[in-house]
Formats: C-alpha cells, structure tokens, sequence
C-alpha cells in the first residue's frame, strides 16, 4: 500500500538518490585523510558520472542482450528497494507485511544481473569475480536475515516500516545489547556487500583483490555511469539502514529529520573510511569467517531478544 | 590434631626435600621419604585406636569409608617407598629432586582427600594430585613419556575442571538448605531438602569428573598411556591409591544421592559407566601387548566393577568398599612386580620378556600369582569382594548385568592370561640369565600379595566393622 | 543493558566468540586476558557492598588470569614461534556456529535449571556458554597451544558460574581454586615448552606414537 502523506519519503529519497555519489567521496577523503593526502574532492563522482554520460558505449562481440540489460536491471531494483525503507524514519513509500524478504530479494535480482553481465563476456577474469562475489553474498544473506529477524523480535513488526520506525527507539531502551549487535553485524554486511576493505579493496585493480570491480570491467560510456552510481547508491542504502537502525527519528519536523538524516549517513561514510584505513584486506578464504563471525554476533543478539 | 598432623607431615617433607639445594636423588632424600612413610602409616595405625577425630572446624573428618582409603593408601605408599630404595640404587630418573618430593607431595595430596568432609576441599585435594604426579610421569624427559604426560593434564584438567562445576552445582542445589554448605555430614542430613535439577546435574558432572581421574570407560583414555610411561611404582601409587582417592569423591556424591531418595536416577547412570568400563577392559585386554598397559586395562577393568558395586546397592555396596582395598593392593603388588621386569630386563613389553620364572625367580613367580589375584580367582580377596558384587546383582534382580559381568570377567581372565603366561613361562632368550633381586624390590610386592591372601581367607575384626559403617553409609547392607 | 555486570557478562561472551573465530594465536591470548580482565571485574560489580575480601579476590583474579597466565603464554609464543593456528578439526567457520549453537543451547539449559540466584540472570547462561566453548576450543584445535587457551576459557566459564555461590563457596577455596588454575597452566606451559623442544612443532597430531 502506497502512503497518504508521500511528502516527506519523497524527499528523503530524493535526498538520498543525490547524495550517494557524494558519500563514495566522503569514503575517499577519509582514506586519504589518514594517508596524509588531500585526496580526490569529494564531488568527485559526480564528474565521472557526467564524463562517462557523454561517452559512447562499447559492446563486446561476445556479449548479448544480457549484457546490456544488467546496468538497467540493478539500478531498477536497486531503486525498488530504496522505495521500501522508511528513509523519513516514519514510513517507506510502499509497505507490505514481509517486504524485508522483498528488499533482500531485490538485492539479490541486482546482484544476480551484475553477475550474469559479467558471464556473458565469456572472460575468466569476470568469471572469476562472479565467483567470489557470489560466495560473499551466499554468506552475507544469512546474516542479514538474522538481523532483520533480530528487528523483527524487538519490535514486533513485519514490515520494514514497522521494524525500523518509531517503534525501535523504544526498544532501544530495553534491548540495547542486542540492538548494537545487530548493528555490528549490519556494519560488517555493508562492508561485504559494498566490497570494501576488509572484504575487498576498491582501490586495486589486482587479479587478486577484486570482487565487485572485476566484474564490471567491460562496461563502458553511460553503461559504466549507472553501474557506478549504482553502487555508490548501493553503498548509501546499506548506510541508510545502519541510521535507521541507530538513529531515532521520529517526532522531529522535516527538516531537522532530514538533516539528521544526511548527517548520519556522513557518519557511517567516515565510518567505513575509518575502517578501510586501519584494517588490512583479508586472505579471500578468510572472508567467509569474517561474515560467519557477524552472524555469530546477530545470533547472540537474537538469542538475548528470545529469552 | 592427628589429622593435621597426617597431611601437613608428607606436605612439609615434599616442601623440605624439593627445596634444598642439591639436584640429584640424595641419600638423605629417599630416607626421608621412607621415613615419613613409615610415620605416616603409625599415625592412620593410632587413628584406628582412637574414637573417630574432627579437625578444622569439621573440614576434616575420619569417617569409616575415609578411613579405609587413607589406610589403604598409606600402606600401599609404604610398600612402594620402600621399593624407592632399591629402585633408584639402579635408575636415575632425570628429574631427580622433583621425584621425592612429588611423591611427598602425592601423600600429602591424598590424605587430604581421604580425611576431607568439605567436599570442595576433597575436589583441592585430588586436584593436587594430578600436579604432584605429572612431573612422576614425565621423568625420562622423551618423546613417549611427553605424549603420555601431555595427554594426562589435558584429559584430567578438563575432568577435574568439570568436577568443580559439579561442586559448584551441589553447592546450587544446597542453597537455602540449613547446614553448612558442601559439608558431607550436612548434605546427607538434609538431603531430601535439597533441589533435585542441580542435585541430579552434580551427580552427572561429579561422576564424569572424578571418573576421569578413577579412569572410568569412555574417560580412561589417558591410562595406558600414562600407566604405560610411568616408572612403574608411580603406576603402583596412581592405579592403586590415586584411583581409590577418585572413588572416594564418586561415592561421596552416591551417599547424598542415595539419602536424597535419587537411586533411581543414579543406579542407570552407574550401571552404564561401569559395564561401559568392563567392556572396554576386555575388548582391549586381547592381544595387548605390554605389560603395564595390561595392567591399566585391568585398572579400567576393576573402577568399573566398583561403580557397578555401588549402583547395585544392598551387599554390593559392601562388595565395592571391600574390592576397593583388595585391588588397591593388587595393583600396588603387580605394578612393582612390572617395576622389577622393567628394571632387569629394560622392557615391559612382551616381545622382549620371555621365561620370567627362570630368570626373575621371585618376581615371575609374583607375577602369575598376581595374574589369578587380579582376575578374581580364589583364595586371593578379590574372589570375595567380586562374588560380593555379583550376588547383589542377582540378588537385585539385575541377571543381565551379573551375565554381563561374569562372561567380561572371563575374557579379560583369558587376555590377561595370554601375556601373563607367554612373559612368564617358555624358554627365556639364550643370553639371558637369572638375576639375583634385592631385597629392597621384593619386599613390598611380596607384603602386598601377603595382604591379599589374608584378605581371602580372613577378614580382621575392625577392619570388618569398619567396612561395614561404610557400606552402612553408603546406602547398603552388610552380607 | 541495564547493569555493569550485565555488559560485562554480554562481553565476556563476545570474548569466547573471539578466541573460536581468529586464527591467530596471539589474538587468542589476548582475548582470553580481556576475558580474566572482565571476570576480575564481575565480582565488584555484582556485589551490594565491597569488602575486602572480594576486593582482594578482584584483584587476584585479573592478576592471574589478565596479567600473569597472558605472559606466560605469549611467551611460550616466542619460544615455540608459532603465530598462526592450522585449520583446526572442524574448520573455523563451523567452530563459530558450533559456539553459536553452544551459546543458543546454553541459554535453553540455563532456562530449565530453577534460578538459585535472581541477582543477575545473565550469569548462569553466560558460564555454561564459556564452559561449552572452552570445551570446544579444548577439543577441536590442533595446537596444544590452543588446547591450553581453550581449558582457560573452560576453568573461566566455571569460575563465572561460582559467583552465583558466593556465600557457599569461601573466599579461601576461591583462592585455592585461583591457585590451582595458575599451577595448571604453568605446568601445561612447561610441557609446551617440552614438546616444542622434542618435536619442533606445537601440532598435537604429532603427539600420537602411543596407542593400542
């Protein structure tokens, strides 16, 4: 059912869609912060997005209509599942009772696109990718179930909406415990997700390294733009749900809850800069017990909620 | 008084002969160590004559059950002190200040066990033990005696540590019961009282605690290992005085079960350890091939008869105190036998021993009689003590479990056998010939055996009346 | 989290997830130190008053178990030069869900046991938690090393569910049992020492000559 009052979603979507570019950014000139440089500015993105818009686009022989279709495919779901998080900290645009199982669904039909394209160039090297990020992503979706389980049993809600909406700033009070796991947990997911450090490192370009960036290496032109701002906007969902989850929202007027709303996502964004800057990439066999590891703690919060 | 002094004196010696200077296996050392033997054996002597003693504030307590082990194991350290004498005149083992007073240390360990009331103090006590023997085990300082060391911390750390969650879950189960907490006498006065969830959990984790020290089948693991690696008087002390210390624990917890009305609960518990241990024994008592893991076997064999005795209850609760002395002495005078075998010949493995009773006269001799002494054959006392037993099963009903006994009896009787006689009888190799034995060695397995033969055929009055309190304690009845 | 014993116990839970899921022995270690830090911690957070006597055995414990027991160990580390933990029996991912079901399988235990002690509800589940995972370290890891931090994490989680006995147990045999605890890990710490000397690995596979 779609909401009576759109106004405020609308605009915290719009706000979200804009800045997700700007949060990648953010990523970089933490990094560079600790390395002692000054770094790439932070609307550096938005650049390349309008560099790459105007370029013409280059299909491999080998490639078919899978290939062109995945760009749109993942921005589309990717989009859908930005429609059912309640970004005003209230209500999401459209809600249904289980749209958690949705929202990871879509997830995955983006994820499962960006695979394929990269399959369909007939190139090992994407092969391989695929086969690396789909083995992250069969980990990571487990835990992210458990944590929206875990939401689930503090709140008493089935719907995102209800999950992530005023109800939990009172559970907050009661289950603090369990709720900062969750949200370990959930950090350590963006970070999986998202291919960064230490999952991943998106600054490489090594055979060794690369998951996420292997797998779009023969996109090019407008093609190459929307995967990126893709996962710039990938990265800014996951970011959005980790302030849902910890910052309480509700009660404050459109502009406050806006605000606090960009600076929260600015926080994580700093967050994953942090991280990425102390910690080392792990050894790739190593990666599924990071994730475990995660879901270990997702579990330990659910089994405080159950008791 | 009596009672401090009789742990406080082997502790002090331990202390006095690990400190001083000199690295080396001294004269001076063994006496003292014979000494404090010798007067520790007078003073469990005295406390016979002396109506029953308390000590720290009723920590310490010389119960009948306590008693008998106390006696038993002070007589057995003697014998094997004794044995010390002749045996370090010809083996120097390589941790040599360390071997005196961890034996001291050893006592002092197992007095404490055998005289504790509080049963948290029983749980220091055997834990004490494993930290006194561990240096005893690992005396050649090789890649065997390192295994063999190595795998007993772990094992009986881990038992031991489970052992004190047992404890802590007695003292659960007592909470808000009147009486001072962990104290036997208190436990068994109030014990219906007392939570049974947490009294049943103990049981559980008491029996799989301490069986772990007894060697109970699946816990006994680290025995032939240990047993196998050990000089062999330090496998006369641990199979004859250390397992009685654990049974001790074990039937300490039976007697708060069994005066909490829990016997259904603990009787099944008990069968199934001690068949599992039985079983066990025989199943790898076939085609063994050395001695001193034999004779683990046979310890494995011998814990599982007595929890079987305990479960059964009536006469085999009498049957189970009275095996517990009879096979403590066995074992103290089969394992010294080994010592002797292992000191002339260098090996306790069968493939190097051949026509014992020719070349080791005494010791041969000793050791086939030790064989149909340890297997239950009469006039020795194990006869007595494993009939004891076996008419409670039948006497209780339980005809499985007698059938059961008898037919894993037998084929432990038939394993033993075959390694006893090929090391003991044939043509011993060419070159070999008959070793003149010092006194010092024979004397012990030779008193040892003589007990057991008395044992057989004539049961002393006190120690009669004794064994009777204690069965009576444990919930049984005396034949 | 409404008490300080509470988030000291939910970390001392986070600590047993820590020491099955790294690979690395150092972090092992310190994990296990972190958690004598936060035992020596509990009983003055879950005492209405602070006597002496439980200062004192505050203050011993994370002497022991925080300070003394860690040195020992990382420096049977640098003896034996060991950094890494093979893959232990069952795989360090399995390790982490078996702690994980452990942990579920402690607070259903925990749940069924009438509750002897109301002051703090989370303490019975998080000792049989530490208890059932430093079983599992003891047994599924290939380094004796290892095998000794894991009877640490046992003898913790036992010491953890003895503060729910406070009046029973006396402080003497707490110190007895803090006494023992010490004595046992020296001893195991100079058989390491032994065994990196014979066999020149801390593998406990190779410990395997005697058997029938």
């Amino acid at each position: 059912m779609i909401r009576a009052h759109v106004g405020s979603s609308l605009a915290a979507l719009a706000v979200l869609f804009a800045i997700a570019p700007a949060l990648s950014g953010v990523v970089v000139r933490t990094k560079s912060a600790f390395a002692g440089r000054r770094g790439a500015p932070v609307g550096q993105l938005y650049r390349d997005l309008f560099k790459l818009l105007r370029k013409g686009t280059v299909y491999s022989t080998t490639t078919t209509w899978v290939f062109r279709a995945a760009p749109v495919v993942v921005l589309a779901s990717l989009t859908a599942a930005c429609l059912l998080l309640p970004l005003d900290g209230e209500a999401s645009l459209v809600q249904f009772s289980g749209d958690l199982i949705a929202f990871a669904g879509l997830l995955a039909l983006g994820r499962f696109a960006l695979v394929l394209a990269g399959l369909d160039t007939g190139s090992s090297f994407e092969g391989m990718g695929a086969s690396r990020e789909v083995t992250v992503s069969s980990f990571a979706e487990p835990v992210l179930f458990l944590g929206f389980l875990g939401l689930v049993l503090a709140t008493r809600g089935l719907t995102l909406s209800a999950m992530l909406g005023p109800a939990l700033t009172g559970a907050w009070a009661h289950q603090t415990a369990s709720l900062a796991l969750v949200t370990l947990a959930f950090f350590v997911l963006l970070l999986a997700e998202n291919s960064r450090v230490p999952v991943d490192d998106p600054a490489t370009h090594l055979e060794l390294t690369m998951i996420h960036e292997v797998i779009v290496l023969d996109h090019s032109g407008p093609d190459l733009a929307v995967i990126l701002y893709a996962s710039a906007l990938k990265l800014a969902l996951f970011a959005a749900l980790i302030v849902e989850v910890t910052v309480p929202r509700d009660g404050l007027g459109l502009a406050w809850s806006l605000a606090a709303f960009v600076g929260g996502l600015l926080v994580v964004a700093v967050a994953v800069g942090v991280v990425e800057s102390v910690m080392a990439r792990l050894r790739l066999n190593r990666v599924p017990q990071l994730i475990v590891g995660a879901g270990a703690l997702a579990l330990f919060g659910l089994i405080l909620l159950l008791r | 008084m009596w009672l401090l002094a009789l742990c406080l004196l082997p502790a002090a010696a331990a202390v006095v002969t690990g400190a001083a200077p000199s690295p080396r296996v001294t004269r001076w050392r063994v006496g003292a160590l014979v000494g404090t033997a010798g007067v520790h054996l007078a003073l469990t002597a005295m406390l016979w004559r002396l109506p029953p003693q308390h000590a720290l504030n009723g920590w310490l307590g010389d119960d009948a059950l306590g008693t008998i082990v106390l006696t038993l194991t002070s007589v057995l350290f003697f014998a094997t002190a004794v044995y010390t004498v002749g045996y370090l005149a010809r083996a120097t083992p390589r941790g040599g200040r360390v071997f005196v007073s961890g034996m001291l240390g050893f006592l002092a360990a197992t007095t404490v066990v055998a005289l504790s009331q509080h049963l948290a103090m029983l749980w220091v006590g055997l834990e004490a033990t494993t930290f006194a023997v561990a240096p005893l085990i690992f005396h050649r300082h090789d890649r065997r005696s390192l295994e063999a060391v190595w795998k007993y911390l772990v094992l009986s750390s881990v038992g031991i540590a489970l052992a004190l969650l047992g404890i802590f879950f007695l003292a659960s189960a007592q909470h808000g019961v009147p009486g001072d907490p962990l104290i036997l006498g208190d436990l068994t006065a109030h014990a219906r009282e007392l939570q049974p969830a947490w009294l049943r959990a103990a049981f559980v984790f008491l029996l799989v605690g301490f069986g772990t020290k007894m060697g109970l089948a699946p816990m006994h693991t680290w025995k032939p290992d240990t047993y196998g690696e050990a000089p062999a008087l330090v496998g006369a002390l641990m199979a004859g005085a250390l397992t009685s210390c654990a049974f001790l624990g074990v039937a300490r917890i039976t007697q708060v079960t069994t005066a909490a009305g829990l016997t259904a609960f603990v009787q099944p518990v008990l069968f199934a350890f001690g068949l599992l241990s039985l079983a066990t024994a025989a199943a790898f008592v076939i085609g063994q091939g050395d001695l001193k893991r034999l004779l683990a076997y046979s310890s494995v064999e011998h814990m599982g008869l007595l929890v079987l005795g305990l479960g059964l209850g009536g006469v085999g609760t009498y049957g189970a105190v009275l095996h517990l002395v009879n096979n403590g002495l066995v074992k103290g005078w089969l394992f010294l036998v080994a010592g002797n075998v292992v000191l002339a010949t260098g090996t306790s493995s069968a493939a190097g021993n051949r026509g014992l009773v020719r070349t080791l006269p005494v010791s041969g001799v000793l050791l086939v009689a030790g064989l149909f002494a340890v297997t239950g054959s009469p006039p020795f006392g194990l006869f007595l003590s494993e009939f004891t037993i076996l008419r409670a099963a039948v006497d209780g009903g339980h005809l499985a479990i007698a059938v059961a006994m008898l037919v894993l009896l037998a084929i432990i009787f038939i394993g033993m056998a075959v390694l006893v006689m090929n090391v003991a009888l044939g043509e011993p190799a060419p070159d070999v010939r008959p070793v003149r034995e010092s006194a010092w060695l024979l004397v012990g397995p030779l008193a040892l055996a003589g007990l057991v033969l008395l044992l057989g055929v004539y049961l002393p009055g006190p120690l009669q009346a004794t064994l009777a309190h204690a069965a009576v304690a444990l919930g049984g009845r005396v034949p | 989290m409404r008490t300080t014993a509470e988030l000291l116990l939910l970390l001392v839970v986070l600590t047993d997830l820590a020491v099955l899921g790294t690979s690395r022995l150092r972090t092992c270690i310190r994990a296990v130190a972190a958690q004598g830090l936060l035992l020596g911690l509990l009983p003055l957070a879950l005492a209405s008053q602070v006597t002496v006597h439980i200062a004192g055995l505050a203050a011993g414990t994370v002497l022991v178990k925080a300070v003394v027991l860690p040195w020992f160990l990382l420096w049977a580390i640098r003896e034996a030069a060991v950094r890494r933990e093979v893959e232990p029996v069952v795989g360090f991912i399995a390790s982490l869900l078996l702690g994980a079901l452990a942990l579920a399988l402690a607070f259903a235990i925990a749940g069924r046991l009438p509750a002897s002690d109301v002051r703090e509800p989370l303490l019975i589940p998080a000792a049989l938690a530490t208890v059932m995972m430093g079983l599992i370290v003891l047994t599924t890891r290939r380094k004796a090393l290892t095998q000794v931090v894991g009877y640490l994490m046992l003898e913790n989680g036992i010491y953890l569910f003895g503060l729910t006995q406070t009046e029973s147990v006396p402080f003497l045999l707490e110190v007895g049992v803090l006494l023992d605890i010490f004595a046992g890990v020296f001893i195991m710490g100079i058989v390491v020492f032994h065994i990196n000397r014979e066999f020149d690995s801390l593998d406990s596979a190779r410990l395997s000559e005697l058997k029938d």
